[in-house]
């Protein structure tokens, strides 16, 4: 059998899109070619979610993916980072509506925990996916953003920061 | 949002368009400073340097705090550059994932479809 066929096109490049689109959320969109039904499942089967949600270029193992996957339900993500000490993410889903909808919490962050919601929406072949992070306060979303970006070269980004005024200048 | 992030960045830019303020941050990028420190590098006086503070301190890009009779001067939790860079780097950590993501899918969908094949026969 061809592995791709004539009604199979090579896939466009579905580009990516992340925005702060406000004080307390995060919102990221991607066109997935394939059925709400299948991308549902790639998310909420175990076996198949271990597949993708840790890239190798992440640099990271998952150790370990424990998924309960209906409301009330809990999850447990434990990854590794070379020598360092393994860190668990874990939560619970709040909201499990196959194949167009999925809601989970952040617990491993406290009170500054966020709520994570995914949306599958069938366009055609395709699915929309928009994932929302909405933080408890925009200080927690500040603080998220700060805490990964303290190990930043200043250098680097004072470079970008000079190019950027020149184009408005 | 859109006008959300406007007015962040009309208050860093308006704070950045100055030569001495985005080498004050660049100073203070490195190690934090007093005000008449920054003062004495950049050559100007205290009043003219605290003027040049306050506006950084107004946009949140610096943050000064008061040790005994010593006001030190460190980056502000508004690092708007910052934020822009990290969102773009959460961006790029999506896309990777989501195309792995679209391989799962991709092997799922080839499945189903011999499975239909078999089903026909």
């Amino acid at each position: 059998m061809n592995a791709r066929t004539a009604s199979e096109p090579t896939p466009m490049k579905n580009r990516t899109t992340s925005e702060r689109k406000s004080e307390r959320e995060l919102v990221v969109t991607r066109t997935i070619n394939g059925p709400a039904r299948i991308v549902f499942e790639a998310w909420t089967k175990p076996e198949l979610f271990k597949q993708w949600w840790v890239p190798k270029s992440f640099g990271l193992t998952l150790l370990s993916c424990d998924m309960d996957v209906r409301p009330g339900g809990k999850y447990r993500l434990v990854f590794k980072h070379g020598g360092a000490e393994p860190m668990a993410f874990y939560g619970r889903y709040t909201d499990v509506t196959p194949p167009s909808r999925l809601v989970w919490t952040n617990e491993e962050g406290g009170e500054d925990g966020s709520v994570t919601t995914v949306t599958f929406e069938e366009q055609g072949d395709k699915t929309l996916v928009v994932l929302t992070e909405l933080y408890p306060s925009k200080e927690a979303l500040d603080a998220a953003i700060a805490s990964g970006s303290t190990s930043g070269d200043m250098s680097e980004t004072f470079e970008q920061l000079e190019e950027l005024i020149a184009t408005l200048q | 949002m859109v006008q959300y992030t406007h007015a962040r960045l009309n208050a860093s830019f308006a704070a950045l368009s100055d030569a001495t303020r985005r080498g004050v941050l660049e100073q203070i990028g490195r190690v934090d400073a007093s005000i008449s420190d920054l003062a004495e590098q950049f050559d100007m006086t205290l009043t003219g340097m605290k003027k040049h503070v306050g506006i950084l301190e107004q946009a949140g890009l610096l943050t000064t705090e008061k040790v005994g009779r010593v006001r030190t001067c460190r980056l502000g939790p508004r690092r708007l550059e910052d934020e822009t860079a990290w969102i773009e780097r959460y961006r790029r950590l999506w896309d990777a994932r989501f195309d792995e993501l679209e391989k799962v899918v991709g092997t799922l969908k080839r499945k189903e479809k011999r499975n239909e094949r078999k089903d026909r026969k």
